[in-house]
Order: C-alpha cells, then structure tokens, then sequence
C-alpha cells in the first residue's frame, strides 16, 4: 500500500520529520518498508515566463528564449521545442540544475548551440518525472506549458508549483488488517500512534430527485457471496480530467489518473478501502444487474482485453444475459466508462471474501480491488463508499447524482463485542497499565469500551477476542514498554535417546575428517536413473509435489545417495581435488495406507580423492571406527547378495561393495565405490565412494552405554603366522576360523600382511597375522599358547590354507 | 708417603685438565683411583709405617681420594653438560616449516548454528521436539488456525502433494502434534526443515530450517516472550544485543509480533545492509492464539503461551557474514572447510 503523505495530511494535522512519522507507525504495527519524495531527482528547476522569443539564425528548427526566472535580468535559454509563445509561463532547469532525460538524472549547465548562448533549458512533462496522465493539457512532445492549476510565480521551485512534492511512504499491511489499505484507515492508525484527532467528516450530497430503481433492476442470487450490494445512478455525466489535487493523490498512490468518474471510484478505493466500481448504463442490457454465479462455460473479456473463462463457483455481476464483471475482480471490457457515456451506475458492494480470493486466484489476476476484498470487509463499507463516490461526484461537477440509490442488503448486522477485562490484560501481557490508559488506546481505534465490553468498529473485521484486545493496547502502550521477564518454574530438559545417538554420530564423523553436507529433501526423478536404478525398482515410487518449483525438486528423495552423489560431482567440477564429505538426513518412504510417509534418518558418506583414488578401506576403516563409537560391537562385513535390502546396491562396482550386517543378519549399511557407468552418469571420471547406513536401525542394536572390561594382569602371549592359500579366499573366512580354534584366550587377531607375487604360486596369496592371546587367570603357559596354535594349523588347513615356509 | 699423596693430587689434577671426553675420563678413574689404582698402590706401603703415622696418612689418603673422585665427577657432569648442548644444537629444526596435516572434519555452518541454539534452550529447560516434514494440511494450517480460505496462506507459497498433505512450511506444526501430546506445561523448540516455493537466490531457497519455539504453562506473559527472546539474541550475538518488537499478524498467535535485531553494521543509524532501516528482520513470535489452544484441547482461560519462529539461515548467515544462501545448500569442500 503506497500512501500520499499530503492525503494522510488531509485527515491528520501530523507535522513530525518523517523519519519520525513511519518508525513511529512501525512500532504501532503499520509496517513501513520505504519512503520516497516525488521528483527528488529535480533540483534548481523553477517556473519561467517567457518574455521574448525569436528564430536562432542559424538553425532552422531552434529558438532563442529571453525568460524571466524571478533573478531581475531574464535568461537566455536555446530551445528546440515548437510549442513555446510569448507570454507562456515553463519550467526553467537553470545552470547547474538536474532533470530526468529517458528516466536517469542527468545535469544541466550553461553552453553554446550552434553557437549562441543558452543557460539552462526548458523542460517537458517527462524531463520533469511526469507524465500527461498528470497533466492532461500538457503534450508530450514539446514544453510543458504551466496551465491555470500550476502556481505562475516565477522562480518558484517547480515541484511546489505543480504540486510534484509529495512523500510516497510503502506500507506492508497484514491479511488482518485490510482497513489498513486505505488512507482514511492509515490516517486513524497515524492519529492513535500520536495522539491526534483524527478528521473524518461523513460524506454528504445534494443530488436531483429521482430513483435508481427507475434505471435499473437488482437482485442478487447468491446472497451468501453477495451479501449487500449498492446501485447508484449518475445522470448527465461530464467526462473529463479531475483537477489536479485528485490527480496528484491518485499519482502518489501509484494510480494512473484517466478521467473523473474512474478517478472518482479509484480515489474512493485508496481513500476508504472499499473498491467500487463503474458501469454505463447503455451496456446493462434489459437495465438489469443480477449477481450469480457463472454459468458452466460462459466467458467475459475484462478490462484488460482478455477473453476469460469463467466457472459455476465464481460469482458474476450480470445484465439479463451476459455477465459484464467477475465480482470483486474486475470489470468487463465494453462495459466501462467511455467519452460518450451518459448515464452512470456506480456499484458498491461487498463479496465473500474467500469467494473473490479463490477467483483471482483461478483466474490468474489479482487486482487491486481482489486483494481488498480477499480479506474480508464489512458490508458497511460499501455504503460509506457511495456516499463519498456521490459527494465526489458533485465536487467534482462530474455529473447529476439521482438521490435514491438501492441498497440490496442481507449481510449480518449483529453488533459485535469481546469482553474488556483491564486485570487480565495485564497479566495476559505481564504489564502494569493503568485501566484508564488502555481506554483511551481502545477509543482512540474506535472500539467504544461500555459495560466491560468493546465494541470494535465496522470495519475492524479483525477483532475477535480478548487476545485482540490485548494486543490493540500492546501496540498503542508500546510493545518496546512491555518489559522482559524470564519464563517462571522450574522445567527438566534432555536430548532424547535420537538426539543423542545423532549427536555422537555427527561428532564421530567429524573427528574422522568428514565435513557436514546439507543437501534438498526434493530430488528429479532422473537421479534414480543416474545412479541406473532399472525402471521397477521401489525407490521409484516416491512422494511427489504437485505443484514443483521444477523437474528438479519435484520428489521427495527415497534414496539419500543421489544427493551425495550430485555434492561429489559438483566439487569435481570445482575442481576440488578431493572430498570427504557426510550427511544425516532423511528419506521420505511413502507407506501403504498411511497418509504420511516414514521419514527415515539416513548418514550418507562421500568420498574421492584423485591424487589417490581407491578409498575403499580409507572408507571401510571410517565406518568400522563409526560403528565402534556408536557402540555396535559384533557385524559383518560381506558382499551384497541378491536379497540384499538396498535396491541402490546395483549403483556400485559390483566387485567393491559391501554391506554391514548385525550379529542377527539385519543388514544395516552399504558401501563401496560407484559403478563405472554412474561415474559417467555424472560426467565425472573419479573414483567415487559412497557409504549409507539406516541410523535408527543402527541404533537398535547399538549399545547405549559400554561396561568396562578389566584391564589385563598378566601378559599377553604373542604368536605370528603366515598361511597360503587361494587368493579368492575372503580374509575374514581365515579370521573367522582363527578366532573359534583360539576361543576364549583371544584377545585379538591382526592381519600385517597380504602378499602375492614371484615367491608365491600363482593363483595364491600369503596372508600374515599375528594373534594375541591371554588369560585373566594367569600367564599362558607355552604349552596352552601351543595347543591353541596347533588348533589354528588345523583349522586352517580345513580352509585350504597350509603354512608358509 | 705425604709427598707422595699430594703430588699424586697434583697429577691427576694436571691430568684432567685436559680430558675432553667420557672414555678418558674412565681411563683415569681406573688409573688413580681404582683397585689397582695409584691411590691404593701407595695405602699398601701404609704397612711400613709407624702407628702414629698411620691414621694422620689414612686421613690424607682419603682426603686426596676423595678430592680426585669429585673433581671428576664434576668434569663428568661438565662433559654431560657440554654434550646435551650439542645434540640439542644438532636436533633444531626449522619451527617455520608446515605442520603436518591432521584431517578432521567441518561442522555444516547450519548445524554448528543450530546446536548453539539448542544449548541456549537446553539450558532454559525446553525440550527438542522432532516432526514429519511432509505433512497434513490440518498440522500444517488448519489446527493453526488457517482454514483453507485464509488470505494468510498466500504468505506462503506451499508445495502440495495432494489437497491435504504438503510440505510443511513452517515448523509451527510441531507446536500442534506436541500440544495433542502433552499436558501443559509445555516448554519445546522445534527445529527442522521447511519448504515454500520460492525460487533459489541469494537469499531465498525452497528449503530452509526453522527453529520453532512454544512455551505453554499458567500464567505464561507477554513480557516472558521478550525476555525469552531477548536473551537468546544475546546468547549468539553477545550483550550488546538490541532488539525492538513490533506488532505484526500471524494467524496463530496474537497478540503477535516481528522481532528485529540492531543491525550490527551501522548500530541503528542505517546502512545498505539493512536497507536504511537500522533493523533487521529477524523472527516472528507472538502469544498463542486462544483458538490454537482450543483446538488442541487446552483451555486458553487456564493456560497461556507465547510461540516463535526463528529462520536458521538467517542467523546463521548473519554470523558467519555469509551474504548468498546457496552457498549453505552448495556443499562446495571450499566453502565448508571454511567453519
């Protein structure tokens, strides 16, 4: 909402900087976002009355002006323009002055044209920032030549001349407060906030005898959409310019001035909120208006030219047979004022305010009168509207307004009140005002405080509670004087079992040198296709936005390693050398049946590093590190099988993948390096490795909490041994069978070396552990720590593997 | 024998003057005082001498052992001395040379942000409530008293998978599924992702993090809320915090309110920053409205509340001085490694 200051003026004597004026409204809770002076990229251009012209003699098309700018000796000034006399009063941009020249300031300074002197120039409607809308005798190419309603005191500032110095202040107005979208609400707000009367005289009109009735027929069909609806008739109307102080509020509103009877609506508008409209009674055939709702099919242009295609929930101000406007919307395009029109029909009326939003809103406009009536005004609104229209209209000598209008009424008249309890105001806020204060606040709004009720004005649709009460004495006694108190009562607050596990995983991560990821919950559709995802594959069905911003972010992700593999390819991009790189986030898995998806916690790792690209142990080392600290003592690491629970386990290289699975055989995790063709899904050549694991799944099987184990007290027994066996034989199978011929006097198993090579026979490797065994009861013996190792040899051989010698 | 004790003294003095290293040093030992050292050599003529002799030579003998034990003792320690200084002298290394890398991880800025919020209300005893984010219409807006016409929901641009289940845009749904829960008093935030359809730039995403905060109990004020507020803003933007509540709407709560920090920059006065205005936009918060309280079954005229919401990319951004949002969502290793 842009609004004139010089109109708020009209309402409210306020004479305070106006720095001082909008961060005093701000705090009151009228928001303002900015402010602007009208022509503030004028300076030193003043009124000029020229006193003498003739030809430059040597140019055929300029003029040589002598021109009295108020400074005793008149200036000499070249012009080009055509349109200049002797006599005519023009704005002078003197030496050293600044205008607009194709909408950018630019500066003027005395020279010579074809070599004659000229000290400044003279100016048209545009140099100055205006435009022929503000002043219509005014043409636009040629000087603007000042007409009776500029003031012809020569040097005189010609933004004060013409009235070009008004202060544009931008409000944000919210949903609530739809009133605020009017001068005449802006100007009580301004009168409350600073303790000023507020100058609001009701409208009043003479008018010529006669009946609406006897020109046209209302009846309004919808009664719930429409619940009042106001004809006016105006008579023997003068289309014209409106003066100019109806221009200039109109122009610093931001409103293009057109003629004085739309004026007079638009005007009606800004001023009180309530939008209006205007119809020539020429085009209301069978002089009927009948408000209903749009047939199935039936199509109106607007205004603006646009066929439109209406639909039975709109509502429709109709003749007997086409509809002419969409009802809070916008009006028809032939239904209009024209220069010819004669006879008049101003409509007030007030629409559901959910009906017009969803309108406009199916019909892709939004105007400036929708977004009044979306909010919800009061039927009340719309008589005050026509009689300000009326009493504008004579001001204006705009026309003959017939005196009795009609006035279709069904709204709701019930008067509304909320209780006013002082005590509970205070201890609702935590304050201390006195009751007489917070009176004054109310009554200063309007809202009539009488028995312990409030009874809110008309037009303060907003109130509705005691809660509203209290917040209109809030913002008048200051919310910056409320003071600040800390919350009473003692209260007991803990991370949950979650928070914690995830803290420790997000603090484990980053002391295994991850950095933290945040990547978009909403992927495309095509990453499954990059991470080759075939076309039946579950993860494919997903929840998807209906209405997505694009293809992009259209649904939600059922896999978290898309993401990931998007942040990997983008810093390779960077040319980043390397990544390491996690994130806890979710997955969102739609459930049969259920309305809402599981959204499933997931910690993705990423990886590649191109000056040394396997990173798969690099990776396994950072999970089994992570397992450790999440307190998950026994799993597996093997090879995905066919049933594996991860659809993405088809994105990897199928030779370096695994997963982890619990001592139970829930698999829990998968990871491994991408596949080459998901490399090149993603146009990128590295080694990318990926790790993801299901963190409340994880967490069931995770020990909360570890029990101290004993430290040791005796030595530990250490034997080293090598074995041969085939190289395709899974070091953990030899582990495996270590640890259960050592049984319990194991303390651990450490794999130092795999060797192939010239000293072994091809097609075999040599695997180095060295075992470490222990009793807590006392020292082994040589002869215990031998008979372990003979079951070990044993054991071994079993899998194929004999002693190296 | 006297003559030649102290000439043996005198010797052996001489002597070690000009020993210079461990293993000469062992040599004389050995020589003079050793088993079969000089020293011993003269105490076994001791025989020969006459009673009255014997102890005043005894002493002497001693007394010149003695002496030439300390005197190398203290060459030894001279020569330890002397040769600790040269190793350390040898093993100096160049301090300006790099340290050796130690690769640890980086806290997302988001993440690092929004911990240090949640030890301030850890601290203030709110619990941290968790919600879906793709959620019904009803947790969404309706139960926050928006029904489906409300000209508010125009405020933000909602992702819809159906007509009755979208995406949250605000976290203010947890508010609702915690109050069907839980019985006053209440004391939560509610941090987590939210959506609106907004197109990416520098300072819009169509996925952001709100914190959401509700405090439900008897006698629960509006001057609580400012002071609730007020002292998380010092929290993370030291005491020297200013912050203005101004009157806003919002839907759920009333009276309501936008909250502004001084704008670090110019300290009020205006500067491009803050768009001239001296103030920063920072939260929305305001009493909970007596209807949302209703509607989840707790009695607005025994209970009150007051409700906020915090965008987490804003504070975020305006601490580490971040000036474009797509850098948060970016991953860039350049851009994390930073925090």
């Amino acid at each position: 909402m842009d609004l004139s200051l010089r109109w708020l003026k009209d309402y409210v004597d306020i004479d305070v900087p106006i720095k001082e004026l909008v961060s005093g409204l701000t705090i009151s809770g009228s928001k303002v976002e900015c402010f602007e002076e009208e022509g503030e990229f004028l300076s030193n251009v003043v009124v000029g009355k020229v006193l003498e012209i003739e030809r430059h003699p040597d140019s055929d098309h300029m003029f040589i002006t002598q021109v009295d700018v108020g400074e005793g000796e008149p200036v000499q000034i070249v012009t080009g323009a055509q349109n200049v006399s002797k006599g005519d009063y023009v704005p002078v941009a003197k030496h050293k002055s600044t205008v607009l020249h194709e909408g950018k300031q630019v500066r003027i300074t005395k020279g010579k044209l074809r070599g004659v002197a000229s000290n400044g120039m003279l100016c048209s409607v545009a140099e100055l920032g205006l435009t022929v809308n503000d002043f219509p005798y005014a043409i636009e190419d040629g000087i603007f030549i000042l007409g009776d309603d500029v003031d012809k005191t020569v040097g005189k500032d010609i933004r004060e001349a013409t009235g070009f110095n008004d202060t544009r202040i931008e409000f944000e107005i919210t949903s609530n407060r739809p009133d605020c979208l009017s001068v005449t609400g802006l100007a009580r707000e301004t009168a409350a906030t600073f303790g000023l009367p507020f100058k609001l005289k009701a409208p009043e009109y003479k008018g010529i005898d006669g009946k609406a009735s006897d020109y046209i027929d209302v009846k309004i069909e919808n009664k719930k959409l429409c619940p009042r609806y106001m004809g006016g008739i105006v008579k023997n109307v003068k289309i014209g310019p409106s003066p100019r102080w109806v221009r200039e509020r109109l122009r610093a509103s931001g409103v293009r001035p057109i003629n004085n009877l739309v004026d007079i609506t638009n005007l009606v508008m800004l001023e009180y909120g309530s939008p209006m409209h205007a119809f020539d009674l020429r085009y209301v055939e069978g002089g009927k208006i009948v408000i209903r709702n749009a047939k199935e099919g039936e199509k109106i242009t607007t205004l603006d030219g646009i066929e439109r295609e209406l639909s039975p929930e709109m509502l429709v101000i109709a003749d007997e047979k086409k509809p002419v406007a969409v009802a809070g919307v916008m009006g028809g395009e032939y239904s209009g004022i024209m220069e010819d029109t004669n006879t008049v029909v101003f409509e007030s009326a007030n629409f559901d305010g959910a009906s017009v939003r969803m309108t406009a809103k199916k019909l892709g406009m939004r105007t400036d009168a929708s977004a009044r009536y979306e909010k919800g005004l009061d039927a009340e609104n719309t008589y005050h509207a026509l009689m300000r229209a009326f009493e504008l209209v004579e001001k204006l000598g705009a026309g003959e307004v017939v005196r009795e209008y009609i006035d279709e009424d069904y709204s709701d008249k019930t008067p509304k009140s909320v209780e006013f309890d002082a005590d509970w105001i205070n201890g609702f806020l935590g304050t201390d005002i006195p009751k007489a204060d917070m009176i004054k606040y109310l009554e200063s709004l309007e809202l009539k405080v009488k028995d312990g009720r409030v009874y809110p004005p008309y037009f303060r649709i907003d109130i509705g509670c005691k809660a509203d009460i209290a917040e209109e004495v809030a913002r008048l006694y200051g919310y910056g004087n409320v003071p600040s108190t800390i919350i009473r009562g003692v209260a007991q607050a803990q991370l949950t079992d979650k928070q914690k596990f995830e803290r420790k995983l997000r603090r484990t991560m980053l002391s295994l040198g991850a950095s933290e990821c945040e990547t978009f919950s909403f992927i495309s559709p095509k990453y499954f296709d990059k991470i080759n995802l075939p076309a039946d594959s579950k993860l494919r069905e997903t929840v998807v936005i209906s209405n997505p911003l694009g293809e992009d972010t259209s649904v939600m992700r059922t896999s978290i390693i898309p993401s990931m593999c998007e942040v990997l390819a983008r810093n390779l991009n960077y040319r980043n050398k390397a990544a390491c790189l996690f994130e806890l986030g979710n997955e969102y898995i739609p459930v049969e049946g259920e309305v809402l998806p599981e959204e499933p916690v997931r910690l993705c790792i990423g990886m590649y590093d191109n000056d040394e690209p396997m990173k798969f142990f690099e990776l396994k080392g950072m999970i089994e590190e992570l397992l450790d600290k999440a307190g998950l003592d026994e799993y597996e690491i093997a090879r995905p099988d066919e049933n594996t629970r991860f659809a993405e386990s088809v994105s990897f290289h199928s030779g370096r993948v695994a997963v982890i699975k619990t001592a139970d055989g829930e698999e829990i995790g998968i990871f491994g390096e991408l596949s080459p063709e998901v490399s090149e899904n993603y146009k990128v050549s590295a080694r990318l490795y990926i790790a993801k694991l299901l963190i409340p799944e994880l967490m069931k099987k995770a020990a909360a909490v570890r029990t101290y184990k004993p430290l040791p007290k005796f030595p530990a027994s250490v034997r080293d041994l090598s074995v041969v066996c085939d190289s395709e034989l899974p070091v953990a199978e030899i582990e495996k069978a270590v640890k259960k011929a050592v049984g319990a006097i194991l303390e651990s198993v450490t794999l130092f070396d795999v060797y192939t090579g010239s000293q072994i026979e091809k097609g075999k490797k040599s695997v180095s552990y060295s075992i470490t065994m222990r009793s807590h009861d006392g020292t082994l013996t040589d002869e215990q720590t031998d008979k372990a190792m003979n079951k070990v040899f044993k054991a071994l051989e079993e899998l194929g593997a004999s002693l190296r010698k | 024998m006297k003559e030649q004790l102290l000439k043996l003294e005198e010797q052996a003095k001489a002597q070690l003057a000009s020993i210079a290293d461990a293993k000469g040093l062992e040599e004389m030992r050995v020589r003079f005082l050793g088993k079969k050292g000089e020293i011993t050599a003269i105490l076994k003529q001791m025989g020969g001498l006459s009673a009255e002799e014997r102890p005043v030579i005894g002493q002497l003998a001693n007394k010149v052992r003695s002496d030439i034990e300390e005197a190398i003792t203290d060459k030894q320690n001279a020569i330890k001395r002397e040769l600790a200084q040269i190793r350390l002298k040898e093993e100096t290394v160049d301090v300006t040379l790099p340290g050796k890398k130690i690769k640890t991880g980086h806290a997302h800025p988001l993440d690092a942000t929004l911990e240090e919020v949640e030890e301030v209300f850890l601290g203030m005893g709110f619990d941290i409530v968790e919600g879906p984010e793709v959620e019904t219409d009803h947790y969404c807006f309706e139960a926050l008293n928006m029904p489906k016409s409300h000209p508010a929901r125009d405020t933000q641009d909602t992702f819809y998978i159906n007509e009755n289940v979208v995406l949250r845009t605000q976290t203010s749904s947890v508010q609702i599924r915690t109050m069907e829960q839980r019985k006053p008093p209440i004391r939560i935030i509610s941090p987590g992702r939210v959506y609106r359809s907004d197109t990416v730039d520098a300072t819009h995403s169509p996925l952001f993090h709100q914190i959401e905060g509700l405090v439900i109990d008897k006698g629960v004020t509006m001057a609580d809320l400012k002071g609730t507020l007020e002292l998380l803003m010092k929290r993370l933007y030291g005491e020297e915090t200013k912050v203005r509540f101004r009157p806003h709407h919002f839907p759920y709560t009333e009276p309501s309110a936008e909250v502004d920090l001084m704008c670090f920059n110019c300290r009020g006065a205006g500067c491009p920053m803050c768009k001239q205005e001296g103030w920063i936009e920072l939260l929305g918060a305001g009493m909970v409205h007596p209807k949302v309280l209703e509607g989840c079954g707790i009695d607005p005229e025994v209970y009150s509340g007051f409700a906020f919401g915090i965008g987490l990319e804003r504070i975020t951004m305006g601490r580490y001085k971040v000036n474009d949002m797509r850098l948060l969502y970016e991953n860039d290793v350049r851009f994390l490694s930073q925090f």
